[in-house]
């Protein structure tokens, strides 16, 4: 479903212009859920804005569904591939009620039955009628959070680029998405790409994973080779390690990989 | 009434605004000066309408034997040097008043919003170029250029209009393009661009609703400067022309009187000032409530 080769992606220009991905590549079949781990500023988000068309500074091979991706995207792609963001606080219009955000990309599209299918989608998320006609502000982090993935659901897509969907959300809040993500996943058929620097979210999500590290790839797991520890890399083992909580003599032998 | 507007889940878009609406209301209502302002406005745009209801003379008939005859009840405030009534010259002289703000008002605002959101979406070369035409008309002096305009273009209360609202855009403008940057780039536009929504849609849809409430404050807050430019205008000549009742000529007219029949200046010159303070009051009170960073 999404296949990427030798993507490189750059920040700025002439001699500020810096290298924020090197040679990354991975394919994700369709239905699959598949992570991209690694820490603050390994190019993990940077990766998942480029597949969105969001950076056109970027050179290498991507492809959706057999299409191969330009620097513009056109409306079959914005069809066919939608995001959830990280911070529910700042991914909804402040001044529009839900209502008016679920119509938008209806609108955009001219689908029709705009009503019903706002309807609709509220349900799947697990929100009801009652919160249609709120403004965002009047919605908690995780009833926001739902809103956002019922916008990426209402273009009817194929393969969901995720975020790190419930890093701003509170633990017990975070399960709850996660959950429903999985379960939209399995109903829908839904492809994946979820960007996460938490390794217990990527491992209750998505059966495969590439760790990154300062914008290159470092390996890509299975989920049971992950659970039982069966990894080549040391970078991935410090992240495994780091994973697990704060630990005194564990930080003090860390390293800087290159 | 108050539960409908209140509900915790409102069944319509239209009860959703109404509510907000509400409570902005609410928070408008406890600044006592703002409303004041209001008041003031509200009763400028009465006397406009009722001006010929009002006003017990006609403002331009002249009657040479009456001529600067002081404050009486006959002429509450007085006559000028045409022997024409003050008060009804200044009842009439506010339908000029809101007629020279509102249409400068409607003329700039919207330009400056529209060439500030554009800057500040497309920025690069769209940017460049929008942005030096405002640098450089934001550096005349705003009372200089207007004279200019109007110079060029002959006196008269349309032609003052008009050279007001090409000065005044270039500041709606800046404060357009600088809250377009700071929106710009946040997670909601880029969800409605990944929705594919195209340039036009989401300057005019997602961008501008969101500029809007601090450019109604400054418009607010600028239309005291608007008063004063128009009646200086008038004051120089080259606003409304004579007879027209407008502030500024008027105090113009009594310029040469000033030590001996005070009224002439100082009745037109005050209606100047509580307009213009209204203006400023409600400005004031307008930013609390709009202001996107005083909390929802």
């Amino acid at each position: 479903m999404i296949s990427i080769e030798n993507l490189n992606i750059f920040f700025g220009h002439g001699q500020t212009r810096s290298h924020a991905v090197k040679d990354v590549g991975f394919t994700v079949e369709k239905g699959e859920s598949f992570g991209l781990v690694g820490e603050s500023g390994s190019g993990k988000s940077t990766v998942l804005n480029c597949i969105a068309g969001l950076l056109t500074h970027w050179s290498g091979h991507m492809e959706i569904d057999g299409v191969r991706l330009t620097q513009t995207r056109d409306m079959a792609f914005y069809r066919k591939v939608q995001m959830v963001f990280q911070d529910p606080y700042g991914s909804l219009h402040p001044r529009h009620t839900i209502d008016r955000t679920l119509k938008e990309p209806v609108k955009i599209h001219r689908l029709g039955d705009a009503n019903q299918r706002v309807a609709q989608v509220l349900e799947e998320v697990g929100l009801g009628a009652k919160f249609r006609f709120r403004f965002p502000h009047q919605l908690s982090g995780g009833q926001r959070q739902r809103v956002a993935v019922a916008r990426a659901l209402i273009l009817d897509p194929e393969v969901i680029l995720l975020d790190e969907p419930t890093s701003a959300l509170d633990v017990s809040i975070q399960a709850e998405v996660l959950n429903l993500l999985q379960d939209i996943r399995k109903e829908k058929n839904l492809t994946y790409l979820l960007v996460s620097h938490d390794l217990a979210v990527v491992c209750h999500m998505c059966n495969r994973l590439l760790v990154m590290n300062r914008g290159k790839s470092v390996e890509t797991l299975t989920r049971s080779q992950l659970k039982r520890g069966a990894i080549s890399e040391k970078y991935t083992k410090q992240l495994l390690i780091a994973s697990k909580g704060y630990d005194r003599t564990a930080i003090d032998q860390f390293q800087d990989f290159e | 009434m108050r539960e409908w507007l209140l509900a915790d889940t409102p069944e319509s878009s239209f009860q959703a605004w109404a509510g907000r609406a509400y409570l902005g209301l609410g928070a408008f209502m406890k600044n006592r000066l703002a409303v004041l302002g209001l008041l003031i406005i509200v009763a400028l745009i009465v006397i406009a309408v009722f001006a010929p209801v009002i006003a017990p003379y006609d403002p331009v008939e002249t009657r040479i034997g009456n001529r600067l005859a002081p404050l009486s009840s006959t002429h509450y405030l007085g006559t000028d040097e045409m022997g024409r009534d003050i008060f009804s010259r200044i009842v009439w002289g506010s339908r000029l008043t809101l007629y020279v703000i509102g249409l400068v008002a409607i003329i700039a605002a919207p330009v400056g919003l529209l060439v500030g959101t554009v800057a500040g979406y497309f920025g690069g070369i769209v940017d460049m170029v929008l942005m030096r035409i405002t640098d450089i008309i934001l550096a005349f002096p705003k009372l200089i250029l207007a004279l200019a305009f109007v110079s060029a273009l002959g006196p008269g209360i349309e032609n003052a209009i008009i050279a007001i609202a090409i000065t005044s855009w270039p500041p709606y403008a800046r404060i357009s393009r600088a809250e377009t940057l700071t929106i710009r780039h946040s997670d909601f536009i880029k969800a409605v661009r990944l929705q594919g929504a195209g340039g036009l849609r989401i300057i005019t849809g997602h961008i501008m609703p969101l500029c809007l409430s601090s450019l109604i404050v400054r418009v607010t807050l600028d239309m005291a400067g608007i008063i004063l430019t128009s009646a200086g205008l008038g004051f120089l000549g080259l606003g409304a022309q004579p007879p027209c009742p407008e502030w500024g000529a008027m105090t113009a007219g009594g310029r040469a009187y000033i030590i001996d029949y005070w009224w002439l200046i100082t009745m037109p010159g005050t209606a100047i000032f509580i307009v213009s303070l209204a203006f400023n009051l409600l400005g004031d009170g307008l930013r609390e409530v709009l202001d996107p960073r005083g909390g929802n």
